[in-house]
């Protein structure tokens, strides 16, 4: 109990992390609480909603005279311009956005992690091959690499789209070079550390001090290398849909954009159709770059601001 | 008030403001010191040495921060300084030779820019043929040869190193110099010629030297009176006779017991327990779980600091009755 | 002949940019007489590497260890656990030794668990405590907390009752009190001396502290770069010192003793590091010191015996003098005299 609450001061004081958290669970109780609002068995690309109607809580169609007649629908986001209720939009496609960061971003600090560790525990000719590769790779600029990956694997599909767990596999090849050289330069620093020697005095085996005393100090640049790889997918998912090469037939956030793009939404005059993915992508960053800079300052306990 | 006191710590108080309490580095400290006099500061980690050393050089920062009580400089209280003043009294008055030379000399200038760099800052008005004179004193005062002063850290070796760390601290001729264990990272062959230099440049300047460490050895050859902390507090501080043959707090006895000495292979008295967290200290005298005479008030009322003997001051009730009033 | 535990044979290390950290020593250890030997040097003197070279985590460039009889380096995965077993060690950092994300339990739970020293958990923990009542600690105030819950006197301790749990024949301490304040260093060295006398463990204690080194110590062995400058009984080196480096090294310990000056007995000359590439042959003190003759700076002095106390000191001063059969500094170790032949 004590350290809870040491933990719970110590956020009151670390401003980012505090604020960063707090969007977190803000966007999680929107996306959870809206999810009952929001009827998801129905496709939320209905055709049959009323198009482009600006966000009203009471609905009526101006084509029925008898409007008290007819139960007042809301739409608090409006619709777009195909008659798609924004709010469930916005409600599910969140929860898709934030599902291809994840699902890219953890599978590529598992195989950077999975990478790093073998290549700075082993060393030698298979530790220069991978830092070769990861070095090589990094120079290539991701976004082109990504855009011709994905428009041929859509190209091989009917319908000429990708599924959502398609584009995070797509952006996953990406996502693993940063971590494997963050977790390789700490694996090497701590292979000479005391308490590993302490380990093999102990009669452990290389395998054994690799997940029992290694890994659990790591936490902490892997707790940060998720941040930082999710950010890095989001970005890119958000970069590959808007250019068209996202999963059209799902309404996440960054496929809206495009349909945004694509539709003149602005020149239209519909604001909010625009209005509700870039808002709700902006907060997402704001929260993932907010609790990056907390983490440092957890891990980094030099950069601590004092009071 | 006399004037011979070059330094008068009185009654200070600093402490840390933490997310797990408020933590009491240092607790009515009194010191003195003379100018030209040699005092040892010796105290476990966790004493609150460090930070007295720091406070004296206007060096704490939030979350701590000084709660009490003055530091006299030649009669001024440095504790109300403001930011600038305070930076032109370090390194021209009060100066530090730190631990750890390696570390504290910029690998990318040459050593007689850094005696240098340290000296303009302190807008002296010197032109450069009296800067260069500076560093020419500076260096021959550490007996490193002139062409030292244009060779970079990387070239010097341990003992080198830290001369030349002295010799920046040195360079404007500081009344007060603090030495945070300068040569705990030499061997013993250097570090005996580095302590000898370090004591013929203080009688030659007279300037006083605060040297703190936990080497009794290198205490016992090098200073003139000992101060001895625990757990934030000053426990004893007498001249260096009194304080190895007839120490009077309890700490400072076991501590001396517990040296090891040529006679006496295969004795070992060590001092049960632990020293107290600094912010979890123990009611009265913080000594007192660990004290083998704690009595009485030990446990409930903490012992004032006074002169109990001549010259020789302890904080310990064993002493109570003798003493004699405060002097202030 | 019993067999000897561990012995280095000609042993020289040298390492990737050249610097030779041991140049050809000799030394073995006899576990059947346990005592303690000081292994004392100054920084590059190579004492470190001697401490990892018998603990198995160095091979030798040239020359062999040999762990009762076998090579080292070539043993197999069963033998290297005897052997695991049989050698442990306390390092010189109280809080690195310990990976801070676990309980200091883990220490010992570990090498209890790997060696199946227990047959429960209830068995295991009652070892810990009194592998912790051994070295003067509470089990109740020890065990379940975090390493930096606790001081650096009571987190060396620990280590030294996880070595006595493992009841290995050989300890290596390397500087285990240079890195604990001075008021915490005899309740350690006291653990160490108790060990030895009580459980019967050889102990190897490396260190550049002269003064503990004699407090502690039955014997010692001076290190220069990698060379035997002095060896044997530590009453005789310490209390009048044959090697112009000892001498040097002991009359620049500042003893606590009011009555001893600093550097009294011997005159240093400040003479500055000679690095040449001729300094490498011959003797490796040839470069500082007083007495140097021409000789010294060919070949390096054989392990001369200046007297008729029980020790050795590699210096041409006492070219005179009867060599030690069989250059390994181990014999002197024992109580058995070893035959001297004038």
């Amino acid at each position: 109990m004590q350290r809870i609450i040491i933990a719970l001061r110590y956020i009151r004081r670390n401003v980012s992390l505090a604020i960063g958290l707090g969007i977190l669970i803000f966007l999680i109780l929107f996306a959870v609480i809206g999810s009952f609002l929001v009827d998801t068995k129905v496709d939320p690309y209905p055709l049959a909603g009323p198009a482009s109607v600006a966000p009203t809580l009471s609905y009526c169609p101006r084509t029925d005279p008898e409007c008290a007649q007819v139960e007042p629908v809301a739409y608090p986001f409006g619709t777009d311009g195909q008659g798609r209720d924004l709010f469930a939009v916005a409600v599910v496609g969140t929860w898709m956005t934030i599902r291809i960061g994840l699902l890219a971003g953890m599978i590529g600090l598992a195989i950077g992690t999975v990478l790093g560790f073998t290549s700075a525990y082993y060393g030698g000719v298979y530790d220069a091959f991978i830092q070769w590769t990861v070095d090589v790779l990094l120079t290539v600029p991701g976004l082109l690499i990504l855009i011709i990956i994905a428009s041929t694997i859509a190209g091989l599909e009917n319908g000429k789209t990708l599924t959502i767990n398609q584009m995070g596999l797509v952006i996953a090849l990406l996502a693993w070079m940063g971590p494997t050289r963050t977790i390789r330069s700490q694996v090497l620093s701590m292979r000479e550390r005391p308490y590993v020697m302490m380990a093999r005095l102990n009669g452990m085996s290389s395998l054994g001090i690799i997940f029992r005393e290694m890994i659990p100090n790591l936490l902490p640049y892997l707790g940060a290398g998720l941040v930082g790889s999710v950010t890095g997918a989001i970005f890119a998912s958000m970069g590959l849909a808007a250019l068209g090469l996202g999963p059209l037939r799902e309404p996440t956030l960054g496929v809206t954009i495009y349909w945004v793009i694509n539709q003149n939404a602005f020149l239209r005059g519909l604001w909010w159709w625009a209005a509700v993915p870039i808002v709700i992508v902006a907060l997402i960053f704001i929260m993932l770059f907010l609790i990056s800079m907390g983490l440092d300052e957890v891990a980094n306990p030099r950069v601590r601001r004092a009071r | 008030m006399s004037r011979e006191h070059i330094l008068q710590i009185k009654n200070l108080d600093v402490q840390y403001y933490t997310d797990a309490g408020i933590v009491y580095a240092n607790n009515k400290i009194n010191l003195e010191l003379k100018a030209g006099e040699r005092l040892g500061l010796v105290g476990e980690s966790g004493s609150g040495k460090s930070t007295l050393a720091l406070a004296i050089l206007g060096m704490i920062k939030p979350p701590g921060g000084i709660a009490g009580g003055e530091i006299l400089l030649d009669g001024r209280d440095i504790t109300k300084l403001d930011e600038e003043e305070t930076r032109q009294m370090r390194g021209r008055e009060i100066s530090m030779i730190p631990q750890g030379a390696m570390n504290s000399l910029n690998p990318v200038m040459r050593v007689k820019d850094q005696i240098i760099d340290s000296v303009i800052d302190h807008e002296l008005g010197l032109g450069k043929e009296e800067m260069e004179e500076m560093v020419r004193y500076a260096l021959e005062a550490v007996e490193l040869d002139r062409t030292v002063g244009n060779m970079y850290p990387h070239e010097l070796s341990g003992g080198m190193k830290q001369r030349a760390c002295i010799a920046i601290a040195i360079a404007m001729k500081p009344k007060v110099i603090i030495a945070d264990e300068p040569t705990s990272a030499l061997d013993v062959v250097t570090q005996r010629q580095v302590m000898q230099t370090i004591r013929r440049i203080q009688e030659e300047m007279g300037a006083a030297v605060i040297m703190i460490g936990h080497d009794m050895g290198l205490m016992a050859q090098f200073v003139d009176r000992l101060a001895v902390m625990y757990a934030g507090q000053m426990a004893e501080v007498a001249p260096k006779e009194g304080a190895f043959r007839a120490p009077m707090h309890p700490y400072t006895q076991m501590l001396i017991e517990s040296l090891p000495k040529l006679g006496a292979k295969g004795e070992f008295h060590g001092i049960p327990g632990i020293t107290p967290l600094l912010r979890d200290l123990p009611p009265g005298c913080v000594f007192n779980p660990r004290c083998p005479q704690s009595f009485g008030p030990c446990k409930e009322v903490m012992p004032k600091f006074l002169e109990h003997r001549p010259n020789q001051w302890v904080a310990c009730h064993l002493y109570e009755n003798e003493s004699e009033p405060a002097r202030s | 002949m019993s067999e000897l535990l561990l012995e280095l044979k000609n042993v020289t290390k040298q390492f990737k940019g050249g610097t030779v950290a041991l140049d050809n020593i000799s030394f073995s250890i006899d576990a059947d007489e346990p005592s303690i030997i000081a292994i004392a040097g100054e920084s590059g003197s190579g004492k470190t590497t001697l401490g990892l070279m018998a603990m198995g985590f160095l091979t030798a460039s040239t020359g062999s260890v040999l762990y009762r009889g076998n090579d080292l380096a070539e043993m197999s995965g069963s033998d290297h656990k005897e052997f695991r077993k049989e050698v442990q060690a306390v390092f010189q950092d109280p809080f690195a030794v310990y990976n801070p994300f676990y309980k200091v339990d883990h220490i010992m739970e570990v090498p209890i668990a790997n060696f199946k020293m227990a047959s429960s958990k209830k068995e295991a923990r009652e070892m810990m405590e009194q592998a912790l009542i051994s070295v003067g600690l509470r089990p109740e105030e020890t065990l379940g907390r975090f390493p930096h819950q606790l001081s650096g006197g009571q987190r060396q301790r620990i280590a030294l009752g996880r070595a006595l749990l493992l009841r290995p024949k050989l300890l290596i301490a390397d500087e285990p009190v240079s890195m604990v304040d001075a008021s915490l260093r005899a309740t350690i060295l006291e653990a160490m001396d108790k060990l030895n006398k009580e459980f019967g463990i050889t102990v190897l204690y490396i260190t550049h502290d002269l003064t503990t080194a004699y407090h502690v110590s039955d014997y010692i062995l001076i290190l220069y770069k990698g060379s035997i400058m002095e060896a044997g009984d530590i009453e005789s080196i310490i209390r009048n010192p044959q090697h112009p480096y000892t001498q040097l090294l002991i009359g620049s310990i500042p003893w606590p003793d009011l009555d001893r000056v600093w550097g009294e007995d011997i005159a240093i000359i400040d003479i500055e590091e000679d690095t040449s590439e001729e300094s490498r042959v011959g003797c490796k003190f040839a470069g500082r010191c007083p007495h140097v003759m021409d000789k010294c700076k060919v070949a390096p002095p054989p392990l001369y015996w200046p007297d008729d106390n029980n020790r050795v000191a590699s210096c041409y001063l006492f070219d005179d003098k009867p060599v030690l059969p069989g250059d390994d500094v181990g014999t002197l170790f024992r109580s058995k005299k070893v035959a001297v032949s004038r």
